[in-house]
């Protein structure tokens, strides 16, 4: 773990704090009464703000969760050197990929 | 307690085989963990390798394993260690053994050296000797970590440097911190970037064990804590690494 690597988890954890928070009420508000799906979309769809609040959230779960696995699999798996930053970085890429086509497919207009 | 035998297991390894490890140790009532050991070299086993010099809690040459956890065995009394009668005696951890109780410190010192715990001079002899203020906030912080014996007791409680042979840990970076803390060390660029790479502070995950174990009631953790607040706030400002 670089110095460059524990700035990455720290910023990307303070972006996630109120993302989170902003998750979980946005959830429990807008379930109140029913939920379906063409009642989200009705929200997402063409929405720069949900695009951006999600598109946050995504990257800033991919940095976050890519780098701390690496950690995990420095320590307990033993993973050095190149192997560990692969697997962040496949981990990362991964998470991104998938989190941003969820985004992408509930924004587009 | 005089009459009773104390029954101490030595943990001498996986190449002990056909070597002595269970003795039987006369139990006095003031005997410390390395007299226990000691009666062992002397009168039952003269084979037995262990470390000590002081024998006063200064050199920091004979910390063990005592019943699982790392201590510094001149000052531990065998009463607070047994478990009944028994204890069991090892070398310590994260370190290579070289034989019985005896490890390799040269990892240790190494990182003391990686860590940039060196003194970085800016004067010489013609200068005149540079004021120290006792009650600087700078020299209350590095006043706190200067006792350090470097007995590796902390090294061999932290699981961080169980699990990544690269780590630091927590005795050369207090060093660090304390020289970053001195008003007469001028390696602070040379300090912070040598905390900063692979092995450095960030690993830190303050589980606290250096500061739980420490002999002389240091505080690594918090050390190693002021490392990251020093660190971060230089990746804003110069935009390191």
């Amino acid at each position: 773990m670089t110095l460059r690597l524990y700035m990455l988890q720290r910023i990307t954890a303070l972006l996630m704090a109120p993302l989170v928070i902003g998750h979980l009420a946005v959830m429990i508000y807008a379930i109140q009464g029913g939920l379906s799906a063409a009642e989200i979309l009705g929200r997402t769809q063409g929405s720069v703000l949900w695009f951006a609040f999600y598109g946050t959230f995504v990257a800033a779960v991919s940095i976050h969760g890519a780098i701390g696995l690496r950690t995990i699999a420095a320590e307990w798996g033993g993973l050095r050197g190149i192997a560990a930053d692969a697997l962040m970085w496949i981990v990362g890429l991964g998470l991104f990929v998938l989190g941003a086509q969820a985004v992408w497919a509930v924004t587009y207009p | 307690m005089a009459a009773e035998a104390l029954k101490i297991t030595i943990d001498r390894g996986p190449n002990a085989q056909g070597l002595q490890t269970e003795f039987e140790v006369p139990a006095q009532d003031n005997q410390t963990v390395l007299d226990v050991v000691s009666w062992i070299q002397q009168n039952a086993d003269p084979t037995l390798s262990y470390r000590f010099a002081c024998r006063v809690g200064m050199c920091g040459s004979c910390a063990m394993m005592v019943g699982g956890v790392p201590r510094w065995t001149c000052r531990t009394h065998i009463s607070k260690v047994l478990d009944g009668n028994a204890v069991t005696i090892g070398p310590l951890r994260n370190l290579p053994v070289i034989k019985d109780l005896a490890v390799d410190m040269d990892p240790f010192f190494d990182k003391w050296v990686a860590a940039e715990g060196v003194h970085h001079g800016g004067l010489t002899r013609d200068d005149p000797i540079a004021v120290v203020d006792e009650t600087a906030p700078a020299r209350v912080e590095a006043n706190a970590g200067i006792e350090c014996i470097n007995c590796s007791v902390c090294y061999a409680a932290c699981d961080t440097v169980t699990g990544n042979a690269d780590y630091l840990g927590p005795a050369a970076l207090q060093r660090a911190w304390t020289l970053l803390n001195d008003a007469k060390d001028e390696g602070r660029v040379a300090i912070l970037d040598a905390v900063s790479g692979n092995g450095g502070c960030h690993n830190c995950h303050s589980m606290g064990s250096c500061t739980a174990y420490c002999p002389n009631d240091l505080d690594p953790m918090s050390a190693i804590a002021g490392l990251k607040r020093e660190t971060a706030k230089s990746f804003f400002k110069r935009g390191r690494r």
